[in-house]
């Protein structure tokens, strides 16, 4: 029996398997790296250990460090989560031989599929559908043997295109990995990512627990996943599954698993094992009713399955979307930042490991929750879950959030029309365009929360706000969103409602309540009741981001290092030095006659003429650059 | 502390028409506001914003701290006169980066921002605030210098209409010295012209910021230095911002435009981390219980009227809290202990003519309020000490003189509201502006004069039949008639609220329901001095 469950993981994932861990009874130990020590994840677990660095190569890569950590807090198993050692044989084995109890499938397992091209070999003889090239067919995927995340994949169109491919392929799966193995594989456009997963207990049972579809991709990476796919139909599910269990069996396969085809209308192919709970698990839990670590815990413990093929049903669909710390203007890139406001909205399973005020860094990955709905049909569960999305309050940060909720809303997504290459063939909008009257209100909320926290700061906070007994303009504060400047003036008036002016138009606005993060508001009769921060000029009301402009700008100057200005305006009565002449301190460079006198500009310094920006009879203006210095 | 209540009642006629009628008279109010407000002409207006200037009322709206109260003195300045309502100035108390300063500002829409007979009390006021209040003072200048018009053709009318005199002028440039060597920082923005005389607005002050391509300070233009001396000059070369920040050093900041100026007056405020010499709120500065908006309908424009001074104190005092003192003598003077926005204060009302006793209680309650260093509030109503026999020889004299040493020698400050009657000695005993008073504000309601206009047109026919009758002359009643209307009218019309204001005998005309904020105002401007009591007091009669 468990007692005492290590995850070694972070973020969510270590969350989500504390969550299970503490609800049956198991007492759990956390690790962690440096800049996770304040992390909910660290917080939460009974006992947490320092790793004592900052990347993760030091930290939860680092299996030598989270043995001691294991020792250390006197664990009696291993939960390694998925991504850092999850898939580490060696990882595994040194585990159990530890003496402690490795959650997950067997290193013999784990080794065997690491390997994609051994992998790949193995279904084929089990008969298992495999992607193979035949000799001169294009496109092809260059992929690694030992990869995964998307490095050192390639798709190639052009024969001659495959050599260049071939070795950048090599050099990236050599820096990633430790080995340049690669291979080709027939690259199916317009295909499906399904995947089926599977359980198989120490006492021989396996199952597998249906597919789950995660055709949204970014950059090789998913994004979207459900469950059931809307393309796989019961016998196809059938089909699916015997593949997968086939594929398991032909490996002793214990534990929680992921067989990943490629559908291509009824015809599918065996991708990989992923030897690990999948980050996308969530969607099958919803469907099937069943915990998919808690099956994984007793599995460990040598308990065997109890339920059998038969006992598994899907009921209802169930939609994950994965948000993002990352910009869908620019490319999907991942950015850093703070989550000044994470408030998730009611009606969906969020699997987060944040909160507000988190900061995402550059050393892990930028996911920030995993927000899944659960409805009796897919649709629905598609719209929840854009509503969810829409209606939490995550403020802070990019995100790829508007992203999501235009995908989940398209109807080509709704129609089930899900296929690998969906992002770029359907192009859902990647940032919501906000309309201006909305963007209007929010100016407006921002400038009344702004009034409102100012004056609680004020010593004349007990006074009615901008109060004046004779006439001065109304508070004026301008927000930028994109091309799009809002002008908000206000003015309170004795009943304590504020007028209100944007633009032309003439509002009344009142605020309700106001707290530090949250105003309840009625702007033009509307009623908002929105999360709002910010972060010097940014502000975020609900969704919506917003930049202050500021009352006062900043003027900005050329200012270049060794460079010499004119003292005042004036005109440029003779240069003294052209560029690459040496000059000692003191010399004089350029003569400026202004005001009816002669300014002499001498160099502070020896050293060297640059550049020189000023010729005689040049008329200029103080602070223009004359002549700049290098030592 | 007891909570005042009420007999206010909404429904009666008294209250419906005295509101309705306070309503009318702040229409009045709000459209001369409304029109200081706007400074010149439209096109005066026109012109200077299209040369991508600010308003006065722009800059000042920027220079203080968003959302924090600004109040204004003198708003009504030259109102019923030859100038503009609002006298060509602006002056007032605002937060600028946290600390209470005096603004003056010229409005260069009006005359060019001229030194004028309104404009110029308008500096004085304000230095004076600066001075008594130990407040941060900063100027925002623009001005074409003194108003040196010829007031129409007739060489002797033009003469014998003024009292003015040069000789008399001045003042404001020492008074401006005198801040700055009693340690109170005076700060000056050059938006425009600041020339001759106004040269030394900015040469006096500590701090000088001066705005590129439109500052100009200089004693003499190029006119000037062409004739006295024939040197031939330019506006830049003689006064303009960047000569003076990097030749004459007159200019300690140089600012890029008016908006950089107005952002480096902040800092350098904000750089002084000025400290209140006098104590921060004490009390909870809870709001009163009852209603500031029966403050509408309490006062009659008929001042005969009777107006209970304790509805208008539960109005203005934290929680409608009020202490009194001495409840049951001399009580046509309400007499007590409240706070108001956390001050604690003083106040004295009143509810009806001051008597040997309610004069007696007065000096005793000034004194005592000296004893704690407790600032004393004023409101006034009233039309005068007691006349008549039974009152002269009770001491009427002695105890009023009484009471106007106690208040005169009183060190703490004074804040008076004028609700209604403000007539003869009873303006001075009640903390009339001669007295040292640190602010007075009145209510629409608000007559102020010797005495009352009947009275006045009265005495005055009583003197004229004493004369005829003396002369052996037959008194003309059409035209006696005439006369005595005629004064009657003139008094009544100089002792209205907006009339004074407009001379600037006080700090403006406010909204009644404003009074408890106009008050908590001017208390925390004056505690940004020391508050301290009178030590000694003048000889008691």
């Amino acid at each position: 029996m468990i007692r005492r469950l290590l995850v070694a993981n972070r973020g969510e994932i270590a969350r989500r398997i504390m969550r299970t861990a503490h609800a049956m009874g198991i007492d759990t130990i956390a690790v962690y790296a440096d800049g996770d020590v304040m992390a909910p994840f660290a917080r939460e677990a009974s006992v947490a250990v320092a790793l004592n660095g900052h990347t993760a190569a030091e930290t939860y890569l680092d299996a030598d460090k989270v043995l001691a950590a294991a020792k250390r807090a006197g664990a009696d198993a291993v939960h390694p989560g998925y991504g850092f050692l999850s898939e580490n044989a060696r990882f595994a084995q040194a585990v159990i031989d530890a003496g402690l109890i490795w959650v997950g499938p067997s290193p013999e397992a784990i080794a065997a599929m690491g390997d994609k091209l051994e992998a790949k070999k193995l279904m084929a003889a089990a008969g298992v559908p495999t992607l193979d090239a035949p000799e001169g067919h294009f496109p092809v995927l260059v992929k690694a043997a030992m990869g995964g995340g998307g490095k050192g994949m390639r798709v190639v169109t052009r024969p001659e295109d495959l050599d260049e491919a071939l070795a950048a392929a090599r050099r990236e799966a050599l820096a990633a990995f430790g080995d340049d193995t690669v291979f080709l594989e027939r690259y199916l456009t317009g295909a499906r990512h399904v995947e089926v997963q599977i359980l198989g207990d120490a006492h021989g049972n396996l199952v597998h627990l249906g597919e789950r579809e995660c055709s949204i991709q970014r950059r090789h990476q998913k994004v979207i996943e459900e469950a059931p796919s809307p393309a796989v139909d019961e016998r196809l599910r059938e089909r699916l599954g015997d593949a997968a269990l086939a594929a398991a069996r032909a490996i002793g396969y214990t534990n929680a698993g992921t067989v990943e085809f490629l559908l291509d209308g009824r015809e599918f192919y065996f991708l990989e094992v992923n030897t690990r709970l999948q980050v996308e698990h969530p969607v099958t839990e919803l469907v099937t009713g069943l915990d998919l670590v808690r099956e994984q815990v007793l599995i460990a413990q040598g308990e065997a399955l109890t339920f059998t093929q038969a006992d598994v049903t899907l009921t209802g669909h169930a939609v994950e979307a994965r948000l993002y710390a990352e910009d869908p203007a620019n490319d999907f890139l991942p950015v850093t930042g703070t989550v000044l406001t994470w408030v998730p909205a009611p009606g969906a399973r969020f699997d987060s490991g944040i909160e507000s005020g988190s900061v995402i860094g550059v050393e892990f990955d930028p996911m920030l929750a995993k927000v899944v709905t659960h409805a009796p049909t897919r649709r629905e569960a598609a719209l929840a879950l854009a509503l969810a999305l829409e209606r939490t309050a995550l403020q802070g940060t990019t995100t790829n959030r508007d992203f999501l909720v235009a995908t989940l809303r398209h109807e080509a997504f709704l129609a089930g029309d899900t296929t690998t290459d969906f992002i770029d063939r359907v192009a859902p909008a990647r940032i919501k365009e906000v309309y201006v009257r909305q963007l209007e209100h929010c100016a407006v909320l921002a400038a009344l929360a702004a009034q409102a926290w100012r004056r609680s700061a004020s010593s004349f906070g007990g006074f009615p706000p901008g109060w004046r007994n004779g006439v001065l303009p109304p508070e004026t504060f301008s927000y930028r969103s994109g091309e799009i400047t809002v002008e908000v003036a206000y003015r309170a008036r004795r009943d304590g409602v504020f007028d209100v002016a944007v633009g032309e138009k003439a509002w009344e606005a009142s605020v309700l309540a106001v707290s530090g993060g949250e105003i309840e508001a009625q702007v033009d009769g509307v009623r908002h009741r929105v999360a709002i921060r910010n972060d010097g000029d940014r502000w975020w009301v609900g969704e919506v981001e917003l930049h202050l402009v500021p009352r006062f700008p900043v003027k900005e100057r050329e200012v270049v290092e060794g460079g010499l200005v004119a003292p005042l305006p004036g005109g440029v009565l003779a240069v003294a030095v052209a560029v690459g002449d040496p000059v000692t301190a003191g010399q004089l460079l350029v003569v400026v006659e202004a005001m009816k006198m002669e300014h002499r500009i001498t160099a502070p310094s020896d050293g060297t003429v640059a550049e020189v920006r000023a010729a005689v009879g040049d008329q200029v203006a103080a602070g223009d650059l004359l002549v700049v210095l290098h030592d | 502390m007891t909570v005042l209540g009420t007999a206010v009642d909404r429904a009666s006629e008294a209250y419906i028409k005295n509101r309705e009628d306070m309503l009318g008279q702040l229409e009045k109010l709000d459209e001369q506001l409304q029109l200081a407000g706007q400074g010149g002409t439209d096109k005066a207006v026109g012109r200077h914003k299209a040369a991508g200037k600010l308003t006065v009322r722009e800059r000042v709206a920027v220079l203080i701290d968003p959302d924090t109260p600004f109040l204004e003195i003198g708003a009504l300045a030259g109102f019923y006169t030859d100038y503009p309502v609002g006298g060509g100035a602006l002056v007032g108390i605002g937060s600028i980066n946290g600390t209470e300063c005096v603004i003056f500002g010229h409005d260069p829409t009006v005359l060019g921002g001229a030194l004028t007979q309104t404009s110029i009390p308008k500096i004085d006021r304000a230095l004076q605030i600066a001075k008594q209040n130990r407040m941060p003072y900063v100027q925002l200048i623009e001005s074409a210098g003194g108003d040196l018009r010829p007031r129409g053709s007739d060489i002797e009318e033009i003469l014998k209409s003024s009292t003015f005199h040069f000789a008399g002028s001045g003042g404001f440039f020492y008074e401006t010295t005198v801040l700055s060597g009693l340690g109170i920082p005076t700060i000056a923005i050059v938006f425009g012209s600041s020339t001759a005389g106004g040269a030394y607005m900015p040469g006096l002050s500590d701090y000088t910021i001066l705005v590129k391509d439109q500052a100009k300070v200089f004693l003499g233009g190029p006119p000037l230095v062409k004739v006295a001396t024939g040197e031939e000059s330019t506006d830049e070369e003689l006064g303009g911002a960047e000569m003076h920040a990097a030749v004459s050093g007159l200019a300690d900041y140089l600012a890029e435009d008016e908006l950089d100026a107005i952002r480096q007056a902040r800092d350098i405020v904000g750089h002084l981390h000025w400290r209140k010499s006098g104590p921060g709120p004490t009390g909870p500065a809870d709001p009163p219980v009852l209603e500031a908006e029966d403050l509408l309908g309490l006062i009659s424009q008929d001042l005969r009227q009777p107006l209970d001074v304790r509805e208008v104190i539960g109005r203005v005092t934290d929680g409608s809290r009020f202490e009194e003192f001495k409840a049951r003598y001399g009580t046509t003077l309400i007499c007590g202990w409240a706070e108001v926005h956390g001050y604690p204060v003083g106040i004295l009302g009143n509810n009806g003519p001051l008597f040997p006793e309610s004069s007696q209680k007065a000096s005793q309650f000034i004194q005592l309020c000296n004893k704690t260093s407790t600032p004393l509030v004023f409101l006034q109503n009233i039309t005068g000490y007691m006349v008549g026999r039974d009152y002269e020889q009770a001491g009427m004299v002695k105890w009023g003189s009484q009471m106007i040493n106690a208040l005169s020698n009183s060190a703490v400050p004074h804040v008076t509201i004028i609700l209604g009657s403000s007539y003869g000695a009873g303006n001075y005993g009640m903390g009339g502006r001669g007295f040292g008073t640190r602010f007075v504000f009145l209510w629409p309601t608000a007559k102020v004069a010797v005495m009352g206009p009947q009275q006045i047109a009265g005495v005055m026919s009583i003197v004229r039949r004493a004369q005829a009758a003396r002369r052996g002359e037959q008194v003309d009643e059409a035209l006696e008639k005439v006369i005595t209307d005629t004064v009657a009218e003139v008094q009544e019309r100089q002792s209205l609220a907006m009339y004074a204001s407009g001379r600037g005998v006080d700090d403006g005309v406010i909204d009644p329901r404003d009074t408890r904020t106009v008050v908590g105002l001017c208390l925390s401007a004056c505690h940004s001095a020391e508050v301290r009591g009178a030590e000694s007091f003048g000889a008691f009669r």
